[in-house]
This record gives structure tokens, sequence and C-alpha cells, in this order.
């Protein structure tokens, strides 16, 4: 099958590709481009594992092409850190011991890291919906939302 | 000392940051599914579709024509298609809908998958028998050959049928046919619960990669017990122990669950790595994950209860069967457990149960958080509530009068000697929670949404006790800069392990936390201590992690003794990596210097200890004598709401108060227990293995639901103490009390409203919007 060629920028840097027109955005995160920071927990979202920012909105990458990624901005969770600094969401989670297995962290950052961006006082209602896309089986979301609601306050 | 905080320590007891957080944050761990190895082909599997079945003929020689395709193998082309824990790397005959028929590797995805499509089997499908009830009728198929009959209840040798006999315990205490002529109260009731899914958010995966110059295969694994995936590799292979080496990865969750059917794919990757000779990577998918890997056991409990009209129960006698599945390697070993757990925390002298497994054709019970009692509590903690019905009683007077305390004995017939402070914990949580007022004010409400409220009391053998031995091996080697490496046989499995070992070393040598490395485990670095399960890593596994710590101290104190030039009469200290004199601190050595001291003078640096716990050997025909170290005492209250309408359980608030004996770190602590919560209540609402006749309905997170953010709810986690002798600088289990009471705390709270406004009462779990509004599920269920 013909590959489709994608133009689009991985944390901030170019990346050009050529991909088979249906490779999941996941699956070239994670093995073109070595970003293994992306996880795959159920493959037909519904876990949020897998949760990257897209132009500023959280998504899938199990059900996303990477062929319709030709012009976008995508930060997964390598890209957070700048200068070497963590990301004060980062912080936040070591601080309040908000992850255990760690596996759905990455998504959970990420998706905390969108609803901040686009709203940096949000309730504790609205930072639950937030993350409600995804799963985690360590923490029951406690410290996590105490986590979030935290880099919240600060920014206050 | 009942509420943490009045103890005397410096690490312990302090919310230390856990030592895997940066590189969990920054996503750079490194889970299985991540490694990549050049030459690296990607295993897959084929699984029939049915639940019991002969395999007629399998032709693979159009898969293996398929470009890229490496390796097509099934039973007939491996030395050993059983595995040593029952189950089949390759199977020869569909017990069950996960059995795997055929393996294969290839050098892409795409290519492996069109190889599993080109697999042609022929089946020729069988009669089967999948639940409990079918399992134990007269004429039932017969899944297993060891499989036994029953006489008058019993699982007897010498008799056919589809029990599981070495899974069988009974209780034998007291005298319960004379005890019940003397109850003027007495009930009988059933209880049954339902497949759970362990749901741990990563999937099973391994790559194996064979060293062709010394012949080691080394699998890379996602193992919660890595050195009993190790046995796996040696016995798929048949090579010698010390050729197969496991080594753990970052691990995405566990909870009992990643043993067994990783241990399958770990042989089997490692069977494609040898045919291939190279490195082969397997992940399993959710839907794979789901078929194959083990549930929580469903149970079908009868009790009979008998008391005095003012409370006091004097006989319990109870029937406890679980669905064991195909094949099984835990209900031997859970069952123990159950039995021990069998009555609840109460004072009863005589007691008469029998607990066992049966085999089915359904998917098979393992081991999962609580490996029994989450399923055990629930009903025996509803019956407790029907008893002060019956009784015309409080059901907190009921347990009042009960509960354990210090001195008493427990149905094994052994006796408490540590602080049982169950007592003391339901009045602190009954005032917490405001549980009498809110009780009486729920009473009198009407309307189609109803609030609710129920208490659970229970506790809860620490470590493994007589299931298995509780022994562990630490390793600890002090370098010439200071820093410390630590290692131990049991692994970390994203419960905190490393770093409550770190925080236990830190405190017992006086090493700064930050200066402390815990390696993981590769097993050719480091002893088999036995599995990473029963809550027992911190209780028991630390306890060769101290004995290392306290060992090593007294080699650093001899030079540092030395290098300060202490008098005999001079107290050396060790605090946060420094050594000085306690009668003038400001003579001091680091613990760097101390250390290199010691390796240019070729004294020992590094230290491997072995903990091996005081016997227990309770009777087998009468389960009665000591049956573990200590007991780990909970009290849980629930408060709920529930739409009468359309079945909703809203879950408002959970109270839970658990006996910590030592709090290691109050923030992983807190940590367990909320997670513990949210388990729990999918437990007791929402969680359900769909399976009609051994095929599942649920197979993926789309159908199989558990709590999100938005479904948790209000969360109080009451830590206390006491001052407990047996454990780790006295602590005790808590990853599974966390959840073990929380399900039956919503039944008791859910039940208090129905019975209140139907005269109703659900006795099988899970309490969804079905049963809520009909008492019954319309679809199928594992357990029905
Ligand atoms: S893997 Fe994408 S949502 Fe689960
Ligand atoms: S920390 Fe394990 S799934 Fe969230």
């Amino acid at each position: 099958m013909d590959k489709v060629k994608v133009n689009m920028f991985v944390n901030g840097k170019p990346v050009s590709l050529e991909v088979k027109p249906y490779a999941r955005l996941l699956d070239v995160l994670r093995e073109d481009l070595g970003l293994t920071g992306t996880k795959e927990g159920c493959g037909v979202g519904e876990c949020g594992a897998c949760t990257v920012i897209v132009d500023g909105e959280t998504v899938n990458t199990c059900l996303t092409l990477a062929a319709s990624m030709d012009g976008k901005h995508i930060t997964t969770i390598e890209g957070l850190m700048e200068n070497e600094k963590l990301h004060p969401i980062q912080e936040a989670f070591i601080k309040h011991n908000a992850l255990q297995c760690g596996f759905c962290t990455p998504g959970l950052i990420m998706s905390a890291k969108a609803l901040l961006d686009s709203n940096p006082n949000p309730s504790t209602e609205q930072i639950k919906v937030a993350i409600s896309g995804n799963l985690c089986r360590c923490t029951g979301y406690e410290q996590v939302v105490d986590a979030i609601k935290e880099v919240a306050e600060k920014s206050k | 000392m009942p509420l943490m905080g009045q103890k005397n320590f410096r690490v312990l007891n302090k919310p230390v940051t856990r030592v895997d957080a940066l590189d969990k944050v920054t996503g750079r761990a490194q889970y299985a599914a991540d490694l990549n190895f050049p030459n690296m082909l990607y295993g897959g599997c084929l699984r029939s579709g049915l639940s019991h079945a002969n395999i007629v003929k399998i032709d693979t020689s159009k898969a293996k024509a398929i470009p890229g395709v490496k390796a097509v193998l099934t039973a007939a082309d491996v030395p050993k298609p059983k595995s040593w824990a029952d189950y089949y790397y390759l199977a020869d005959k569909i017990r069950y809908i996960g059995d795997v028929v055929a393996i294969v590797a290839a050098e892409s995805k795409e290519a492996l998958s069109d190889a599993l499509k080109a697999i042609e089997v022929e089946y020729e499908e069988l009669p089967g028998v999948y639940t409990i009830d079918e399992a134990l009728e007269p004429n039932a198929v017969q899944v297993r050959e060891k499989g036994v009959g029953l006489v008058d209840g019993i699982p007897t040798p010498g008799t056919k049928g589809n029990a599981f006999l070495e899974s069988y315990f009974p209780i034998r205490k007291g005298n319960v046919e004379e005890a019940f002529k003397k109850c003027d109260v007495i009930i009988e009731r059933e209880y049954r619960t339902q497949f759970i899914e362990h749901s741990y958010i990563e999937p099973e995966a391994c790559v194996a990669v064979s060293n062709p110059v010394d012949g080691t295969m080394t699998v890379y694994s996602s193992s919660q017990n890595p050195h009993f995936s190790r046995r796996y590799i040696a016995d798929a292979l048949q090579i010698p122990m010390n050729k197969a080496r496991l080594v753990q990865q970052t691990l995405g969750g566990s909870f009992g669950g990643k043993e067994e059917l990783v241990g399958l794919t770990v042989g089997r990757a490692a069977l494609l790595a040898k045919a291939t000779g190279q490195p082969v990577k397997m992940v399993l998918n959710r839907e794979e994950s789901f078929l194959e890997s083990s549930k929580r056991h469903p149970f079908r409990i009868r009790y009979k209860v008998g008391a005095t009209k003012d409370g006091k129960i004097l006989a319990f006698e109870g029937q406890l069967v679980d669905n064991a599945g195909a094949y099984n390697n835990q209900t031997q070993f859970m069952n123990c457990r159950a039995s021990i757990h069998s009555a609840g925390v109460y004072n009863i002298p005589n007691v008469k149960t029998d607990t066992f497994g049966v085999f089915t054709n359904n998917i098979h019970g393992g081991a999962m958080r609580g490996y029994s009692s989450p399923q055990i509590i629930f009903a025996q903690e509803s019956l407790m509530e029907e008893l002060a019905e019956a009784l015309n009683m409080d059901p907190i007077e009921l347990r009042r009068k009960n509960l354990l305390k210090q001195g008493d004995l427990t149905i094994t017939s052994q006796k408490l000697v540590q602080p049982t402070i169950i007592s003391e914990m339901l009045d602190h949580v009954l005032e917490k929670t405001d549980f009498v007022a809110k009780r009486e004010a729920y009473n009198k409400q009407t309307g189609s949404k109803q609030k609710g409220i129920g208490l659970v009391t229970c506790y809860r053998g620490a470590g493994l006790g007589a299931e298995t031995v509780d022994a562990s091996g630490a390793f600890i080697t002090a370098l010439e800069d200071g820093s410390v490496l630590i290692n131990s046989g049991t692994a970390e499995n994203g419960q905190g392990l490393k770093t409550a070992y770190s925080q236990i070393v830190a405190e017992t040598l006086g090493v700064k936390v930050e200066d402390i490395h815990h390696i993981g485990v590769d097993t050719h670095a480091i002893p088999d201590s036995g599995m990473t399960v029963a809550s027992r890593g911190t209780v028991m596994g630390a306890q060769s992690m101290k004995k290392a710590a306290e060992k090593l101290k007294i080699l650093i104190l001899e030079t540092a003794k030395e290098m300060l030039n202490a008098s005999p009469l001079d107290e050396v200290i060790i605090e946060d990596s420094v050594c000085f004199l306690k009668s003038e601190p400001s003579r001091s050595v680091s613990l760097g210097e101390v250390c290199n001291n010691r390796l240019w003078a070729g004294k020992q640096l590094a230290v491997y200890e072995w903990f091996e716990p005081k016997p227990l050997n309770p009777d087998h025909h009468t389960g009665q004598g000591d049956v573990f170290p200590t007991y780990a005492y909970a009290c849980v209250v629930a408060e709920v709401e529930v739409d009468l309408e359309t079945g909703y359980v809203d879950v408002l608030k959970v109270t839970a108060a658990h006996d910590c004996g030592t709090v290691i770190n109050p923030a992983t602590a807190k940590g367990q227990i909320y997670g513990g919560i949210a388990m729990g209540m999918g437990f007791a609402c929402t969680e359900e293995v769909e399976v009609n006749k051994g095929k599942l309905r649920t197979k993926n997170f789309d159908s199989y639901i558990f709590p999100t953010a938005v479904d948790v709810p209000e969360m109080d986690a009451i830590l206390f103490e006491c001052d407990d002798t047996e454990g780790t600088f006295g602590a005790k289990s808590l990853g599974e009390p966390a959840t073990e009471a929380v399900g039956a705390a919503i039944a008791n709270a859910v039940n208090s409203v129905l019975v209140r406004t139907k005269g109703e009462r659900l006795r099988r779990l899970p309490f969804d919007l079905e049963r809520v509004v009909l008492g019954k599920s319309l679809r199928a269920g594992g357990n029905a």
C-alpha cells in the first residue's frame, strides 16, 4: 500500500515521515519516533494512556491516524520538560504522590496540561471531568486531583 | 496510641517522595513494551474462540509461507506444551476460551496478523460445565481428571466430580451441632460474587532475547513475580534454571494478576526466540488479556449462623465454593486464607466451615487483591446485618458484642497476643462519620432517590502466614562515596516497595534516602524470595532488608569508631549519612569516608541477609492452630445515594480506617487506601466479567466499567498504629486491606435503602442497575 507523507511538529521540532495510511499515531510516536512515554492500555479509546496534545486539544492516539497529522503540532510527555526543568504539573504529581505504577501517568499529565493551558483556574469538578477519560487503577485519583488543584491554585 | 504520629522515627512515618516518581512523570520509565532490540521479531498467539473443544487438525503451512514469518509453533513442536503451573503454553485440547493453539513470530505486525489468520484449525466442540452449580450437579461432565466428587458436601478422594481436592480447607472448632441447639435465633443465607478483571492499565508484555554464546535466555517482562516467571523460561525450553534469566521492567499495575499469564507469555516468547534465534517481543492487546488472564474467583457462599437473643454468636457453619476455572494454580493456596477468614473478625466458639474450588470450562480464578477476602467479607458482613435484623438488634451492637479482643481465640483457635484494636477503631469511625445520626435521618427519607449508610468491620492475616513460607532475602552494598545499592527478591509492582525499602534502610542505617538506589529484580543478580503477594512486601519481605541494614551498620560503626578515635564507652551515631560521637557531635566523619576507608582496607561492604519466619503448622483436618504472625484490622463506612428508578448507585463517601501497625509512609499508605476504595467501589457497583458458557461479553474497557475520576466518592483514609512486634518495625499489611472491605460496606449501605424501601435485599454482586431495580440480572453471569 502506498505510504502517505506527513509533515508535523512533535514537541516543537519539525518531523517529516512516510507512514502507512492506516498507521496509528500511537505506533508512529512509539515506534518510528521512539517516544515510548505514550502508552497503549486498551486500543479502543477508553483508557487515555495514549493521550497526547494536538493543537491544544487532547487526543487518544490509538484512535488517530498518523496520516491526519499533517501540519499539526503534537506535544507528548517527553516534550513537557523545558531546559531539563520539570513542568509544574510533573512537580506536583511527584509532591502529591499522584502516581503508583505510573502507566496512566503520562496520559493524565497531558490531560491536566491541556486543561490548565485553556483554563488556568478550573474547579475541582472541571479537573475531574478533564481527566475522566484517563483510567487509573492504582490511585483512586484522589492525589492526582490534589496535584492538579495545587498547580491551578499557584497560577492564581 | 491509636492514630498515626506517636511513634518516634526519623524517616518512617514521613511522606517521603517515591523513589521512582521522577522516571514516571517524565515518561522515561521503561515498561516491557517500550523495549526494542536489533532484529527483533513480533510474537503473537492464536486462540480458538471456543470454551471446550477437541483440536482435530491444525494446518500451519499457509501461515509459514507468508513472507516475513519466521516461526509457527503448535503443541507438537515444543518440548513441553504444558507448563509447570497447570496451564498450557500450547494447548492440545481447548479447555477454556483463553487456551492458545499456535504461536507465531514474524518480522512485522502485518505479517504476524496475516499468519495468525492463515492458520487452519478444525475443532470438535464439546459440552462443558461453566458455573459452580453446574459443576456440582451429580452427572456433570468431568472437566479435569483430577476432579473429585462430594460426599456429605465434602470433596472426597476416590470419587469422580469437579471438586478440586487440593483446594479443600475445613475449619472445625468446638461443636456446632450442640451449639445450634442453644441458639435463640438461627438464619441461613446464600451470597454470590462475580468474576473481576484486575484491569491493570498495562497489558502483559515481554521481550525474549537469547544469548547465542552462553545459551542464556533472557526475558525482560511485566512480571509481578520475576522469579516465578524465570521458572516458566526454564520449563518451556527445558534448560537449566541458571541459563534462564528474567529482568523485571517497570510494572504497569498487577494486583495479583501478572503471574500465570505473564509466565506463559514469557515461556511462549522464549520458545519463539529459541526457534528463530532472534529477539521476540510479545505484547498482548486488551482483549487477549481479558481472555487469558486470571480473574478474582467468584464464590458461592452458604452460611448458617446462630446467636442467643442478646446477640452472642454461638455457632457458625458455612460452605464456601469458588469457581476455579479450567486450570488453576492458586485456589489451593487461596482457600487456606479463605477458610481462616470464613467467619469474620468475631469471637465465635463453635465453627464448622468447608471451603473448596470446582473446576469448570470457564475462565480461571487467580490471585487478585484480597485473595478471597472481598468476596468473603461481603458475605460475612451482609450476614451480620441480616442476623441483627433477625435479632431485632442494632448491627453495631451485634458487632460490639462479638468483636475479637486481645487474648481471644480466632476460629483457628489462635490466641490474639498482639494489640487487637478493632473495637477502638469502630468507635472512632462511628463518631467521625456521625453514623448513628445519619442512619436515623436516612430512615425518614421518602422519594425515589434515597441515601444509605453501611458499616463493615474485618481483619486480615498479615503476610502469607500458613499459606506458604514467608521468607525473604535482601542485599545491601555500600560504595566508597557513601551511596548505597540495595536489592530484594520481592519486587516493585507500583505499590511503592522500592520507596518503603529505601526508608527502612535509611531508618536502620542512618543513610539518606536520596543516597539509596534500589536496583530492581534481575533473577541473575538477586536470589528468589518467593512471590511479591499477600501484602507481604513490607510486613515480612522487608525483614531481611532491615536485617541486612543492621548488619552493615555494625560493620560501618566499627570503622567509624576507629576513624573517630572513639573510646569503648563512646557511642557513635549515624544520621543523614554522617557518623558522629553522641557525646560530641562535632567530631564526625561522613559515611563516604568510612566506606572508602573500608574499601581500601579490604573490609566487607556488602551484606546479604535472609529472614525466616517463625513456623506455623495448623492441623489441616481441622484448620486449628496458629496461622498468621499477626492480623491487621479495618473498619470501613460507606455512604450512598440509590436511585430507585434507574438503579444507579452514587457512592458519596467512603471512610476507611486501617490498622497499619506502623505507617512506613503516610502518602503511599493513603495512596493504597484511595486506590483500594475505587477498586472496591467497582467490585460493589459496576464490575463483572460477564461470561456465557465460558465466552466473554466484556473484553475491553468499553464494556467492563470501573470508576473514573468523576465517579469516585469523597474519601477519608484514617491511619491507625499500634505496638505490634511481628512485622518490620511493627508494620502490617495494607495493600489488600485497602480494598477488601469497601465493596461490603457499599453493599450494606445499598441494602439499607433496599430493605427500607422494598423490604428486599441483594445477595449477589455487583449491585448494578438491573439488580438494584429488578433484583436480578437479565444477562448471564459467570456464577449465575
Ligand atoms: S490506548 Fe488509547 S485510549 Fe486506551
Ligand atoms: S498509577 Fe497505575 S494505573 Fe494509574
